[in-house]
């Protein structure tokens, strides 16, 4: 057995990362974020396609399921470019629920879904609630399993991409215990959806309704798998996350590099300002330490120690890209406070990226168990 | 008569059980932690008897030739040696310029005089040495170095001063660098370097008292004080070149390191360590929410240091910025340091008032004087507000501020 380097950093993953880099940037300018802001939609169905074509939906999907059978350190190298340029696709949500299939999934639902998944079916995750709790495991809708059925009741909230999805993806309890169910056909178009109003207007989320939902019991998910599954899976998300961040961080230091170096006052650039320049160094700083956190967990998220490298890269990255897009917003001065000034849209996606999965100081605390006790 | 090599592995055995066996104990005095921050005559007396029993016992300079006090060994085992003494955390080697500055320097382009004369005696502390670079108006300007030497026949009369010579009253020789020609068109030329001898007429180290209240650092007054030619190491005029060449051993010498470790660093393991033996509002340290976090935080600071070395070993995820992480790693490393200073400070309740010198103070008060001696890092060198100068202007490219008229 080799023992793995702290970050590893493949030929195959930097190639990823060049094709993702150039793919992003091209596809995706501000003015087609903007533009995308303002559709039903809210992606481009089309840049969807030529991602499934690229393959990158089946990036973590074994070969044997029709994937190209490599592991989330390459789908980080996709989602830190998609999260640099505000892309906004169901590519996050959907190659997590095709890992919560692979670690909880039966045989039969692996092979029926996987296949799917890797051509471009989108699948939703529904594993929120109102409560706002970000413990996985604190659920109160339920399941009534009678005979080959199951009866599904409660409601779940920011459930992204709800809408155009293939199957959605939903956390209940079953006898009192945490269980996946999987909607899908008839089913799926049973379930009352309404989108919701969020801070970060790239994303489509709903809320979503299972009250009288009823699904073959065989679209429930192996239960005595799913609590380590849902653990696994509050791991990647962290992950996957903290790529999106420490991507949108670099472009938002970005667009304040160019304020800084082409707007003057008192007949100087204000990037020669101190209180400014200084500041920007404080982003640069933790942005390095979020990617190297990143990658780091990249590297090790499935080995031991893999939920410290996680969490650190959650807590640096939320932090780090929420202190640059709330400066990137002040920095603009009166322009800064307009619709229009690019900076809302870093703070508002960070916003959205640090609340999902748990913040900095959620991290930190989970930290300090793991470190301090 | 050639000597037979032993095996790395054995050597490394035989190192091992050498220091264990013979690492000091603890002096009954708290012991500084740099040679920048020796104090007292007994932490003095202390150390250098600490490197002098590790010269006589082999493990010092063994890959510097053997006709100048070295062992002319393969430098793979001085590593192990160096290794051990970090690894069992014995005292750092007090003759810090010597070993690391002077020595190589005079192994390097010294005459055969000179070496005779100095590496051996850098080996095993009999002669402390001391660098006399920055002057009171020129703090890291060094280029700017403008302390008078000027021809008098075979020898230079010195006038002028220089600061922040760490172990100044105790050392025999300065590696100086003086101004002999004061009309040149640049300010690098017309500089020349100087072995010079500290126990001379004219030579006037006065310790400084640091904010920590201890001693450790000089300024060293030259008035008329008069020294040959003979001290030149290079060429008159070309001190530029040597000081450069002698910066440059600061990082591991051509010709070999001598071995042994500078600093006895404190790591974030002690802290928490610490954390556990101190009490705050009723319970240890490490049960309060807020130093948890506290903690948590040094913790990650630290990891992030050592991932950044990591990746920035990979060309791929620094092609942004490939000198982001180098051009940083003293503003981070060093407020860190600081910071860590701070936080294990306030981990100890009322405790934390308690100073070096009384009995009650944990440790013997090595905390609050660690966070006091941290801000050499954050302001020797370059502040840490030049250093986000620097790394605002040559990494993110924003503009300097415009120059008075």
């Amino acid at each position: 057995m080799t023992t793995k380097k702290e970050i590893e950093f493949t030929d195959e993953q930097q190639q990823l990362l060049e094709i993702a880099e150039n793919f992003c940037r091209d596809k995706s300018p501000v003015s087609a974020v903007r533009t995308q802001i303002e559709t039903e939609g809210g992606y481009d169905p089309a840049i969807w396609k030529e991602m499934g074509d690229l393959g990158w939906l089946g990036i973590a999907i074994p070969e044997e399921f029709g994937g190209s059978g490599l592991s989330m350190a390459e789908v980080v190298t996709i989602a830190e470019p998609l999260g640099r340029n505000l892309l906004a696709t169901p590519f996050v949500s959907t190659t997590l629920a095709a890992q919560l299939c692979l670690d909880a999934g039966t045989d039969a639902q692996k092979t029926s879904y996987l296949p799917a998944v890797a051509e471009g079916a989108i699948v939703a995750l529904a594993l929120n609630e109102a409560h706002g709790d970000w413990n996985l495991s604190h659920i109160t809708c339920t399941g009534e399993v009678s005979g080959d059925t199951v009866t599904l009741s409660g409601q779940k909230v920011q459930v992204t991409d709800a809408k155009g999805a293939a199957a959605i993806v939903a956390t209940v309890k079953i006898n009192g215990k945490p269980a996946l169910a999987i909607l899908t056909g008839e089913a799926k178009e049973k379930v009352t959806m309404t989108r919701e109003t969020v801070i970060d207007e790239t994303r489509r989320s709903f809320r979503v309704s299972l009250d009288g939902v009823t699904i073959p019991a065989s679209n429930i998910m192996d239960q005595t798998k799913t609590e380590a599954a849902l653990a696994r899976h509050h791991k990647l998300s962290c992950l996957l996350l903290s790529a999106e961040s420490c991507g949108g961080t670099a472009a938002c230091l970005n667009t304040i590099l160019e304020y800084l170096t082409t707007r003057r006052q008192f007949d100087r650039f204000i990037g020669s300002y101190q209180s400014l320049k200084h500041t920007s160094v404080d982003i640069l700083t933790g942005m390095e330490a979020a990617r190297s956190f990143l990658y780091h967990a990249a590297t090790h998220v499935d080995d031991e120690g893999g939920e410290i490298a996680v969490r650190m890269a959650k807590a640096q990255s939320s932090d780090v890209f929420s202190f640059a897009g709330d400066r990137a917003i002040q920095f603009h001065g009166g322009f800064g406070f307009t619709y229009e000034c690019d900076a809302q849209l870093y703070r508002r996606r960070a916003l959205w990226n640090t609340n999902q999965s748990g913040d900095g100081a959620y991290h930190r605390k989970r930290l300090a168990s793991l470190l301090l006790d | 008569m050639s000597e037979e090599l032993p095996t790395l592995e054995d050597f490394a055995t035989e190192v091992k059980e050498w220091v264990t066996k013979n690492k000091p104990e603890d002096p009954g005095f708290l012991l500084p932690q740099s040679f920048m921050e020796v104090g007292t005559d007994e932490q003095f007396h202390f150390l250098k008897d600490w490197q002098n029993k590790i010269y006589k016992a082999g493990y010092l300079g063994m890959s510097w030739p053997k006709e100048y006090g070295g062992r002319g060994m393969p430098q793979a085992y001085q590593d192990i040696a160096s290794r051990e003494l970090a690894k069992q955390k014995t005292p750092f080697l007090v003759n810090t310029i010597g070993l690391n500055w002077a020595g190589p320097l005079i192994l390097h382009m010294g005459s055969e005089e000179q070496k005779k004369a100095y590496v051996k005696n850098i080996l095993s502390a009999d002669e402390i040495w001391c660098q006399g670079f920055s002057e009171p108006d020129h703090g890291s300007d060094l280029g700017n170095a403008q302390l008078k030497a000027e021809r008098d026949g075979t020898d230079f009369i010195c006038n002028g001063s220089k600061i922040w010579t760490s172990l100044g009253t105790y050392a025999k020789h300065m590696i100086l660098l003086a101004r002999t020609d004061p009309n040149t068109n640049s300010k690098y030329e017309g500089l020349t370097f100087f072995l010079s001898p500290m126990d001379i007429k004219g030579v006037d180290p006065v310790p400084i008292k640091k904010a920590t209240g201890e001693f450790g650092f000089c300024q060293t007054y030259f008035d008329n004080a008069r020294i040959s030619e003979d001290c030149i190491i290079g060429k008159e005029g070309e001190g530029w070149l040597v000081a450069m060449t002698t910066l440059m051993f600061e990082r591991g010498a051509t010709g070999g390191q001598a071995g042994g470790h500078a600093t006895m660093s404190t790591t974030i393991d002690e802290v928490i360590d610490l954390a556990k033996r101190t009490n705050r509002d009723g319970n240890i340290s490490t049960q309060d929410p807020l130093m948890r976090d506290e903690l948590v935080k040094l913790i990650m600071e630290s990891r992030a240091m050592g991932l950044n070395a990591q990746r920035a070993r990979i060309p791929a995820l620094v092609s942004e910025r490939p000198s982001s992480i180098p051009m940083s790693g003293k503003l981070l490393g060093s407020e860190y340091a600081k910071k860590m200073g701070e936080v294990a400070t306030s981990l100890q309740g009322t405790n934390a008032v308690y100073y070096v010198g009384d009995d009650n103070a944990i440790d013997g008060g090595r905390w609050p004087r660690g966070y006091f001696n941290a801000f050499s890092g954050t302001i020797g060198g370059g502040t840490s507000q030049i250093q986000k100068n620097i790394i605002g202007e040559r990494v993110l490219g924003l503009p300097k501020p415009p120059r008075p008229e």
